[in-house]
């Protein structure tokens, strides 16, 4: 049964029936036979992905399969910064199309992902980031992306709490996007989950995929916790196991996969409206809406599926933030938290066909695939209905490695994301 | 934190000591290589889950190169030895069979050593 649409109107009945006219969101079918698409993978760019087949593409017989809950992957664990002030024109080209679909994202879901464009600034700490996010602001200007350098006055205008002559990381300027800023991580999968089911789409949960099956170099179907599904189409959308998929079709991926860690403290009253980061000590905070300081740390340097992180990485960002916001010093942090990250090798996604026909991936987003949902999903979705890329798409191939095309933002956007 | 014993100064060197570099055993490809070869080589890696071998330098110690065989899901470290070896011990084989009995190194087996 279709959702009921979510409107002031249908509050307003509601609380006159005590709420008893409402459905579920989605529903949660058991597998059919076969599918004409599966995605494996309901985290935010999977979904996007579904959604964007069946409204753009009129492509409904699909099935998302997850190996847990919908969204609980990396969507329920970032710290959902959205910004598209990327230095290379394709990242820009993507990012951007994703925050102006996240603009609208709320309409076009009826459902709320919370969007605040807040405003995002991202601190420049030495005379190297100086430089390098004046660079990127030129870049952006001529891609047509409103971003603007500001100095360390108008840094501290906007944001109070920040100490700005810090004796080992002093705040010189900053790169701003007035446009960036946050959603709801969780709202964004289910809005996307809802819009599905409404297709006649199908989200499986609790259905981990044990293996590929492929004939001929072509394939075939998957096999899975809840049994063999067929399918014409098969999009791997896994990010922090995208490895372990691709081997079991059969190919390798330029990627490696590390823990990112965030962190969150207790509530208080607001005391800052934008998102702020502070790329030199891998540090990033925004506070949500529930009055929580949302913290953004580093990703381990070396290969682990542990979700959980190095302690040390958490000392070095909450030493350097201190530094940086004095008043964070005495607030009590709630939760820490990890999650795994396809990491490429020049620090840009894969969306690209495979060396097995009928398989796409979208994996390689690293530490900043939030953002990006909206406009993965639509990229991947030209992808997979027309068996080639879109415009969006096109530079992001997995034989760009080969080819020594690289889109090099490791220097643009190293860690914080 | 991870703890790894460098095998030639015998520190048991903690994380932050030490400097991560990524997979061992990784055979150079030489001016002759294709570009598959190339590509396999600078960017291609197994990315397991489960058993896999490593290279760490003692950066703050010693400072040598030497090679790990932790386990990327449980953080389990089975050993570590010298750089300038083909492949890991047999005791580190063992060690990594006795958490993992379905792992089989993927480098060919001497056959039984004799044992006296």
């Amino acid at each position: 049964m279709p959702s009921r649409r979510y409107s002031v109107f249908a509050i307003a009945r509601e609380a006159l029936r005590q709420h008893q006219g409402w459905n579920r969101a989605w529903t949660s079918p058991e597998p059919r036979d076969r599918y004409k698409v599966v995605i494996v993978g309901a985290g935010g760019h999977g979904l996007a992905t579904a959604y964007y087949l069946g409204r753009n593409f009129g492509i409904t017989d699909v099935a998302v399969i997850e190996k847990g809950w919908l969204g609980g992957g990396n969507t329920g664990r970032n710290t959902t910064i959205i910004r598209s002030n990327y230095l290379q024109d394709p990242s820009a080209a993507i990012y951007d199309k994703a925050l102006k679909l996240y603009e609208t994202l709320s309409q076009d879901l009826n459902y709320n992902v919370m969007f605040s464009p807040r405003g995002l600034i991202m601190l420049a700490q030495t005379e190297h980031e100086v430089r390098g996010y004046r660079r990127t602001v030129h870049a952006n200007t001529l891609q047509g992306v409103a971003t603007e350098w500001i100095d360390a006055r108008r840094v501290k205008q906007l944001v109070p709490i920040i100490n700005i002559d810090g004796p080992r990381y002093p705040v010189l300027g900053g790169l701003y996007q007035a446009r960036g800023g946050t959603a709801r991580h969780d709202a964004v999968a289910w809005g996307y989950a809802r819009a599905c089911s409404d297709m006649g789409m199908h989200i499986i949960q609790n259905c981990e995929v044990t293996g590929i099956e492929t004939e001929n170099g072509q394939v075939r179907a998957v096999n899975t916790a809840k049994g063999r599904i067929g399918c014409d189409k098969l999009a791997l959308v896994v990010a922090g196991h995208s490895s372990q998929l691709a081997a079991m079709a059969g190919f390798r991926l330029p990627i490696e996969s590390v823990p990112l860690q965030a962190m969150v403290s207790e509530p208080i009253k607001p005391c800052m409206d934008v998102v702020v980061m502070a790329n030199t000590v891998h540090g990033y905070m925004s506070q949500s809406d529930k009055g929580e300081m949302v913290i953004g740390g580093g990703t381990d340097s070396y290969n682990a599926f542990t979700q959980r992180g190095s302690w040390h990485h958490i000392e070095e960002t909450v030493r350097a933030l201190i530094e940086t916001f004095p008043m964070i010093s005495r607030l009590k942090m709630l939760r820490q938290w990890g999650g795994i990250v396809d990491m490429t090798g020049d620090r840009s996604p894969i969306l690209s066909a495979t060396p097995v026909g009928g398989i796409f991936v979208n994996c390689g987003w690293g530490t900043g695939g939030f953002k990006a949902i909206p406009g993965s999903g639509w990229a991947m979705a030209e992808l997979v209905a027309q068996g080639r890329p879109g415009p969006l798409a096109a530079a992001f191939g997995m034989n760009r490695f080969r080819e020594g095309r690289f889109i090099d933002e490791s220097v643009a956007a190293g860690v914080a994301h | 934190m991870l703890i790894l014993l460098c095998p030639y100064c015998g520190v048991k060197a903690e994380e932050t000591e030490l400097s991560p570099g990524g997979e061992a055993h990784l055979k150079r490809i030489g001016p002759d290589g294709t570009a598959e070869e190339f590509e396999a080589y600078l960017f291609a890696r197994k990315n397991l889950k489960g058993v896999h071998f490593e290279r760490w330098r003692h950066a703050y110690g010693c400072g040598k190169w030497f090679l790990a065989a932790r386990d990327t899901h449980t953080m389990q470290v089975y050993g570590t030895y010298k750089a300038q070896t083909a492949h890991a011990t047999d005791e580190i084989v063992a060690n990594a069979r006795q958490a993992r009995p379905e792992w089989v190194p993927d480098w060919p087996q001497a056959s039984e050593a004799v044992v006296g």
